[in-house]
């Protein structure tokens, strides 16, 4: 084997930063998953009568539901019974008023991970709520926002403070009865984020949320729930990370997202749950449904997402373009190294008028790694002159990883206008030498290449994200070529 | 300024290159003609490092230095430019940004600071303006979709802004029309000084024309068979290669 293919073949040796784990004390129930827990999560919670009959609903449908196997993916059974469904870091008060009140481990856990409250507070102007394991542990920011009426807080802190407005829109988008990780995720879903934007407000800054799985073998379940109301505006980011560990932990999350008419969600996600090592031991399990819903016309909604962690993502952030002259768009990076496994796409539904939506999703693999693109993209018979544009680009490293694309259109009325386009290029030994004839070692030469690749979709993210992001492909890409 | 001693190089356990001596001096041009399979195009990778050659016996110093020891990134920016004979496409990668980072990365090597965005766009006009080359160009993916001509000329670009001590033309002029080849040779030409050196391996006379080598060498089974100046390729375009294989078999050629 020539010297350039070993040293990208070395990428899945590369270290995760984030590996490491915080003492801190927390406040568990016991494994498994019962009427009882989920009872004694929702007491812990102090939750409404409605919202506990909402999960037990949920789990009592999940019990007749089976895990679903058609994605392009491979992992062993998951025992659900062997998972802590809610674990929360002890803080002397059931929710900290102030920084100063937080537990001062977990401050330097998220100076680590470099996000600092206080830092954040001063410099960036961005807003932050950070989610460990499954709790909501601070939120900035929040009194600055009040005055506007947006609302920008945990899930949990929503529910007792805006027990109506949760109730209107939870499940709205994704019911409890879509999949079989929506169901489970409606039964236990332990905390997220809640941001409700009212009506002609543009929020003034961007609202990010930070989510963090700490204790060992519990599984991360948040929801997060974003209201425009009409003619409103908001950009929400989120970060993930998690501690290394030899063992599979299971994430699966719900993000519903709603617009009024001119409404407009920015959605942006930097998703680098750990991975697994070498060897394809241990990481996350990625399982989430994430869905908006353009209810108004000329509402718009866009997620941009770069994918570089977890052992196996299966996400396909959706748009229903219900609102006639709505917009849908979905811009994507996915990077998988070593054993990683990545099938995530997005499905773009036209009901309403003059839709339309942009698929960009941008594949890169390497190592021993299979990474797949799944789209739908439906017009229904009442979408006259939907409209939808895709491109699916795959970049190869190395010839041991795979890239797939399953593109499903399905449309019921003639006037509709639906393209996909799709390339499949891979960095050759050639290239890398082409690259170092001129100087540039192979990791820069595979990190300008795939820069190149990303950079349609990296455009997409908020100015400090992308930063970020970039750099976040860089690491990934680390070790990859020597 | 590279001095190459019975060199032995082979791929895929096949012997190409069988005790290969070639001195090249600061200032000076040399022309590497031979038939098909001779070793031309492994000497070209052999010297620039690339990965699948093995050298198996010989050395080879460039300005002092062991090139066989370096890496080909090394070797780049020590100052040694190979002109592909077949450019490859880098799809995403932007030709001016690529540029500007092997330009950076060699200044870095140097001791120097980045160049500044204004001074590299000067540069970068001047010498496409030198190779008549399509500014549009420079804004599209390295190679993607350039036409053969645009790709050779693309080398010679990166030639001129790079600077090298040493350039290697791979059979730059084979696929250039007669403009494509009188601009590539103009734009070589320019770069003649008394610090650089330039290696040219191409099949005909006709760019020898324009370049006008002070050395031209015959590479045959593996070794320089014959060198003479460049009144030896006017006599080989005339009479091919095989007065070359019959001096050789009555033993009047050296090896």
């Amino acid at each position: 084997m020539s010297e350039g293919i070993e040293l990208l073949e070395e990428r899945a040796n590369r270290e995760y930063k984030y590996g490491f784990t915080t003492n801190i004390e927390t406040d568990t129930v016991q494994k498994g998953l019962s009427d009882e827990i989920i009872r004694l999560i929702s007491a812990k919670k102090n939750e409404p009568e409605w919202l506990l009959e909402f999960r037990l609903k949920a789990f009592h449908h999940w019990q007749t539901l089976e895990m679903p196997r058609w994605a392009h993916v491979k992992f062993p059974e998951i025992d659900f019974q062997d998972i802590i469904y809610y674990a929360a870091p002890k803080t002397k008060k059931a929710k900290p008023g102030s920084l100063d009140e937080v537990d001062p481990e977990l401050l330097k856990t998220l100076d680590k991970l470099g996000i600092s409250l206080k830092e954040q507070k001063r410099l960036s102007g961005v807003a932050v709520d950070v989610v460990m394991d499954s709790t909501s542990v601070a939120t900035t920011f929040q009194s600055q926002l009040a005055e506007k009426g947006i609302i920008f807080s945990s899930i949990s802190e929503a529910i007792q403070k805006h027990p109506d407005l949760v109730r209107k829109y939870l499940g709205s988008v994704v019911p409890m009865t879509d999949n079989f990780f929506a169901a489970l995720n409606s039964a236990v879903f332990t905390d997220g984020s809640f941001c409700y934007i009212p009506k002609g407000v543009r929020c003034p800054m961007e609202l990010s949320t930070y989510f963090r799985i700490n204790q060992e073998n519990s599984g991360q379940f948040e929801r997060t729930l974003i209201v425009c109301e009409d003619g409103a505006y908001v950009s929400y980011l989120e970060g993930c990370t998690a501690p290394r560990r030899d063992d599979n932990q299971l994430h699966a999350a719900i993000v519903e997202m709603i617009a009024g008419d001119n409404a407009e969600i920015k959605y942006s996600t930097v998703q680098n749950w750990y991975p697994g090592d070498a060897n394809g031991v241990g990481g996350v399990f990625n399982f989430v449904t994430k869905r908006g819903m353009c209810r108004g016309h000329h509402s718009k909604i866009s997620w941009t997402q770069v994918e570089t962690g977890s052992a196996i993502t299966w996400k396909y952030p959706s748009v229903i373009l219900k609102g006639d002259y709505s917009i849908g768009e979905f811009y994507s990076v996915a990077l998988t190294t070593g054993f990683q496994q990545a099938d995530t796409g997005t499905k773009m539904q036209h009901i309403g008028k003059n839709t339309r939506s942009r698929i960009v999703s941008k594949g890169i693999s390497a190592g021993k790694s299979q990474n797949s693109y799944r789209g739908l993209v439906r017009a229904a018979k009442t979408a006259d002159n939907a409209r939808n544009y895709s491109q699916c680009d795959s970049l190869l490293l190395g010839d041991k990883c795979g890239a797939h694309t399953f593109p499903y259109i399905e449309s019921k009325n003639n006037t509709a206008i639906i393209e996909h386009e799709a390339t499949t290029s891979k960095i050759g030994e050639d290239q890398l030498f082409y690259c170092q004839q001129r100087g540039i070692d192979p990791e820069k030469a595979v990190a300008l290449i795939v820069t190149g690749f990303a950079k349609e979709v990296m455009n997409n993210l908020p100015m400090e994200f992308a930063i970020e992001a970039q750099k976040l492909l860089a690491v990934s890409l680390e070790g990859s070529v020597g | 300024m590279l001095s190459i001693k019975n060199i032995h190089a082979s791929i895929d356990g096949k012997q190409i290159l069988k005790g290969l001596n070639l001195e090249v001096k600061a200032g000076e041009v040399h022309a590497i003609m031979g038939p098909n399979g001779g070793g031309k195009s492994t000497l070209a990778s052999v010297l620039a490092g690339r990965p699948e050659f093995e050298v198996t016996d010989g050395t080879a110093e460039f300005e002092g230095k062991d090139l066989l020891e370096m890496s080909p990134e090394d070797r780049a920016k020590e100052g040694l430019f190979l002109a592909f004979q077949y450019p490859v496409e880098i799809p995403g990668v932007n030709t001016t940004n690529f540029i500007k980072t092997a330009l950076n990365e060699k200044r870095k090597y140097q001791g120097l600071q980045p160049l500044d965005s204004a001074s590299f766009l000067k540069l970068l006009r001047e010498k496409a303006a030198l190779l008549e080359l399509d500014k549009s160009l420079l804004s599209r993916s390295l190679n993607e979709g350039f036409s053969g001509g645009e790709k050779k000329r693309n080398e010679i670009f990166q030639m001129a802004v790079l600077d090298p001590k040493l350039t290697i033309l791979d059979e730059t002029d084979s696929g250039l029309d007669i403009d494509a080849l009188r601009i590539v040779a103009k734009g070589v030409n320019t770069l003649r000084n008394e610090s650089h050196a330039i290696v040219a391996i191409t099949h005909y006379q006709r760019l020898l024309n324009y370049l006008k080598p002070d050395f031209v060498h015959v590479l045959m089974n593996g070794r320089i068979v014959k060198s003479g100046g460049k009144e030896l390729a006017l006599e080989l375009e005339e009479k091919g290669y095989d007065f070359i294989k019959e001096e050789l078999k009555e033993g009047l050629l050296l090896n």
